[in-house]
């Protein structure tokens, strides 16, 4: 039997999705020493399989400010992490389908205005000049044109590299089988492979962070979700934004080399690790698409897909201090929608890691917001004894 | 007496699915059998269109009269079985097929409690400089112009690669006038003469495949063996091939090439079903696991022919019976046991033989050590082994799924079915690992393109 390595480090992470990876990252560009185990190959799991959407209209107040943060990420991509990850700020279009989805728009955009998005309504002949190939259904919708898409597959796996380039030290197939904590060090150790020792640990676990929640007393109501993928042939670009469709269902993009990508409905779990698009969700994602896009008419679908994503029951993550650990931090539970938002993640989760407390709002992200409080009272002050 | 249980689907109307469902037809069971051919005899027993009016003889040679046997027997079972051509297995799950009927562009579900996979293979395709111009087909395809459309895909053709198949599609394009301007073969003669001892087991075939050769040299076609393919030349379309002898470069002119190496297993179905795989090293691929009588680690779900491993038609017959003997004896049918014996007795007899022609057509595992960086490996997304081997080196990936994800090699139309066994040599050269540890490409829905525009059908047909 091999002997165990063991690491002593500043900050230990655990997930080597995009908000694992662009933690480390933010951390190493701080001069912070950190390690991070991944149990397979970093950026494989919903951060390397998502849709690939760079959108900030349509989320949530209280995440704007991470939106805005991590796009300024966005926008010097390349310089960060040596690859463009065929990021575009192609425009993101929301679609009205009546009257009353044009007002939940106009809605949106007001209530969003102190964040600068930029958002225009476009409806009537204005619609129809600037978007000929939408398809009749379509009323109106709202564009928010410095949003866009990239390629997860590249992006994920790119910033993993680029925190190992920066000299933090990345294990992959590595995973975390147990953690203890001594009330100051963490000890995280990968069967008897590697022991990682540090003050400070992240759980960026993704769908898989409740089990280290529950260890530290403060289990999540967290689930998994699988949205569903699928993508055509190659066909004659003629779409730039990115387009969503407001009260949900469909959402589409073209990419340059002229695929369309489209998520919409939900995967099938085939166990805790992988999932796969459910065979109805394919044929209502068909009927839709054309709808949507008649130009599809006579396209093929070549592949479809899913990943494993974790959702709390109000569909916010979980961003911050550990409730009952000095220590931990945690940073899961994207519902859907963390890739935009992950290097804004990363540099708070570095920040929170290095000065115990973030320049970003994150209040809204708490964990206390499923921990009784008397429990979690009680935890913290048996922890600062 | 039947279980109430059986509901089997049988997926292939080649050899093995035609005597599986002959099998439980007598045994008083009623199988659905689907099949994306418009006629049933799978690929070797492939039938063309039903107003040609070719015999037999001119389309099967030496094996007529096991393909008019096999075909009278599949035509015998209609009124006991559900027969369903023209349709792909596009997708499973729980229980369930989805079933394009290509020529009303539907699709539908159909319901299994048992399913027999008995989908077949593919050419095995190790490309060359050139391989994407005009003129050049697969040996597969070549020989399906030939049994199919009954046209050839040249007047003055090269044939190239190795396996049983160069042998008998340079025999059948000569046998049907067209000029063969050279077989060239990557195994040695040397590698031929060594894998005699083993070939001897099955005397008719080895006997059959010497035929083919000698016949070809008696007819004054050149064949040349120990070569490596250099490229394929020309402007719009081919007009030569060069490969080398290990000292010179040769030029044989030419205006189309069928070209590959042996055969790969269709996969992609017991995949989706979740069947477990393990690197089979004669065959140099991950196949399902099965056991002797074809049960896979999915419960319900049988392999036969193939599809589970390149054996051959024969065994691909004794297995589909085989396995459907199995699938009743686990519903409580009572089978002959004996005949289920002699069948698995059979197919492990092939086994020297199948080693043999292993030995005698090895494949050729130099081959990407001598593919140019500029080679393009995967064709639907035009991607080089230079990039392949650039991602290796710069992103580290070891594995298929992580070179895949980030080069876009099998993200095409074709799945990887095409470039997969390439990519995955190149992967193995490129990192230094052992050909089984760099992984295979995970199975996604859909096995095939399917169009967007998908009328559900009302009903399923049943
Ligand atoms: C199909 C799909 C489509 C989506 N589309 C979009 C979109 O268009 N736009 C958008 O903004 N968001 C989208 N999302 C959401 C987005 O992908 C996720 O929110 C984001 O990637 C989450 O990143 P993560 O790092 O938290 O999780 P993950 O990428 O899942 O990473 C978690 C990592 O932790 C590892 N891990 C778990 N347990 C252990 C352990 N014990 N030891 C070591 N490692 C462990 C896992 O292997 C995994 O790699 C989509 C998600 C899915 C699934
Ligand atoms: C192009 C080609 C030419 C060959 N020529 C010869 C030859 O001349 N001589 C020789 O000895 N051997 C030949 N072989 C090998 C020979 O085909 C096999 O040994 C034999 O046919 C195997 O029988 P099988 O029943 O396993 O598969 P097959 O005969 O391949 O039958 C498989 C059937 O499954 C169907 N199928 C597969 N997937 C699906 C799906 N998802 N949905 C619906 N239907 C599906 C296919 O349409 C096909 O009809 C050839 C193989 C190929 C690929």
């Amino acid at each position: 039997m091999t002997a165990t390595r063991t690491i002593d480090t500043d900050v230990a992470i655990v997930g080597g999705g995009i908000m694992g990876a662009s933690a480390a990252l933010a951390l190493r560009r701080k001069g912070v020493s950190v390690v991070l185990l991944e149990r397979d190959l970093c950026g494989s799991r919903s951060s390397g399989v998502n849709y690939g959407g760079v959108r900030r209209q349509g989320r949530p107040v209280s995440q704007l400010p991470l939106a805005q943060r991590a796009h300024q990420v966005w926008a010097d991509l390349p310089a960060l992490i040596g690859t463009d990850g065929e990021y575009q700020r192609s425009g993101h279009f929301k679609i009205g389908r009546s009257e009353a989805d044009m007002a939940a728009l106009e809605a949106y955009a007001n209530l969003s205005r102190d964040f600068d998005l930029g958002i225009q309504l476009i409806s009537g002949t204005a619609l129809r000049e600037r978007c000929p190939w939408l398809g009749g259904r379509a009323v109106g919708g709202s564009l928010c044109p410095d949003d866009g898409q990239a390629n997860p597959r590249l992006v994920s796996p790119a910033f993993a590299l680029a925190a190992r380039r920066a000299g933090a030290q990345i294990l992959e197939r590595t995973p975390m089988t147990s953690v203890e904590h001594d009330g100051k060090i963490f000890t995280v150790r990968s069967g008897t492979t590697v022991a990682v020792r540090a003050p400070v640990l992240i759980n960026c676990a993704g769908a898989w962070a409740g089990a280290l929640t529950a260890q530290f007393d403060e289990a999540v109501p967290i689930h998994s979700g699988h949205p569903a993928m699928a993508v055509t042939e190659p066909l004659p670009f003629f779409m730039h934004w990115s387009l969503g469709v407001e009260g949900g269902g469909i959402y589409c993009r073209q990419v340059a080399r002229g695929n369309l990508v489209l998520g919409g409905g939900s995967g099938v779990a085939l166990d805790a690790d992988r999932a796969r698009s459910e065979r109805s969700a394919i044929a209502t994602l068909a009927v839709q698409a054309v709808e949507l896009l008649p130009a599809l008419k006579n396209a093929h679908f070549i592949r479809t897909w899913s990943g494993t994503e974790g959702y709390l029951p109000d569909r916010q993550p979980v961003l911050g201090q550990s409730s009952t650990t000095p220590g931990l931090i945690h940073g899961f539970g994207f519902a859907g929608a963390g890739f935009q938002i992950g290097p804004g993640v990363g540099e708070v989760l570095a920040e929170l890691a290095r000065d115990g407390r973030s320049t970003t709002p994150i209040d809204a992200f708490a964990i206390e917001r499923f921990v009784p409080k008397a429990v979690a009272e009680v935890a913290s002050t048996a922890a600062v004894q | 007496m039947t279980a109430p249980a059986l509901q089997p689907v049988i997926v292939g109307a080649g050899p093995a699915g035609i005597r599986a469902a002959q099998t439980l037809v007598a045994h008083g069971v009623r199988p659905v059998v689907i099949d994306e051919a418009a006629r049933s005899g799978g690929q070797i027993y492939r039938r063309p269109p039903a107003h040609f009016a070719r015999s037999a003889q001119t389309l099967y040679g030496t094996e007529a009269s096991r393909a008019t046997a096999l075909h009278s027997t599949f035509d015998g079972l209609q009124t006991h079985i559900n027969y369903q051509p023209d349709s792909l297995v596009w997708n499973a799950q729980g229980g369930l097929l989805d079933v394009l009927h290509g020529p009303t562009q539907t699709t539908r579900t159909v319901p299994y409690g048992q399913l027999i996979v008995a989908s077949g293979a593919t050419d095995r395709v190790l490309p060359v400089p050139g391989w994407t111009l005009p003129g050049v087909y697969t040996l597969g395809g070549a020989q399906v112009a030939l049994k199919f459309q009954g046209c050839t895909i040249g007047r003055n053709v090269v044939l190239m690669g190795t396996g049983p198949l160069l042998y008998l599609v340079a025999y059948q394009y000569a046998k049907a006038g067209t000029k063969v301007a050279a077989v060239l073969d990557t195994a040695r003669f040397a590698d031929q003469l060594a894998a005699l001892p083993g070939m001897l087991t099955q005397p008719t075939v080895l006997a059959k495949g010497l035929y083919y050769v000698a016949w070809l040299r008696a007819q004054g076609v050149a064949v040349h063996t120990g070569v490596r393919p250099v490229r394929v030349e020309g402007d719009t379309r081919v007009n030569a091939v060069v490969w080398s002898d290990g000292q010179a470069e040769n030029t044989v002119p030419c205006d189309a090439v069928g070209f590959g190496y042996a055969l790969r297993s269709e996969t992609q179905l017991a995949d989706l079903l979740g069947c477990r795989f393990a690197w089979a090293p004669m065959h140099r691929a991950h196949l399902p696991e099965r056991d002797s009588s074809g049960r896979t680690s999915v419960a319900g779900v049988y392999l036969a022919g193939d599809g589970a491993g390149i054996m051959g038609a024969d065994a691909a017959e004794w297995a589909g019976e085989r396995t459907a003997l199995a699938l009743l004896a686990d519903h409580g049918v009572k089978v002959d046991t004996a005949r289920a014996a002699e069948l698995e007795r059979k197919l492990t007899d092939l086994m020297p033989f199948r080693q043999g022609l292993e030995r005698a057509f090895p494949f050729p595992t130099d081959w990407a050590a001598h593919a140019p960086d500029a080679l393009v490996v995967c064709r639907c997304e035009n991607i080089t082994a230079g990039e392949l081997r650039a991602c290796a080196r710069d992103a580290g990936a070891d594995e298929m799924n992580r070179l895949k994800a980030l080069t876009r090699v099998g993200m095409g139309r074709c799945q990887g079915r095409m470039c997969g066994v390439a990519a995955a040599e190149i992967l193995a050269q490129a990192t230094g690992k052992p050909i089984d540890r760099v992984g295979r490409l995970r199975g996604q829905a859909p096995i095939k393109p399917i169009p967007i525009h998908l009328q559900a059908q009302a009903e399923a047909r049943t």
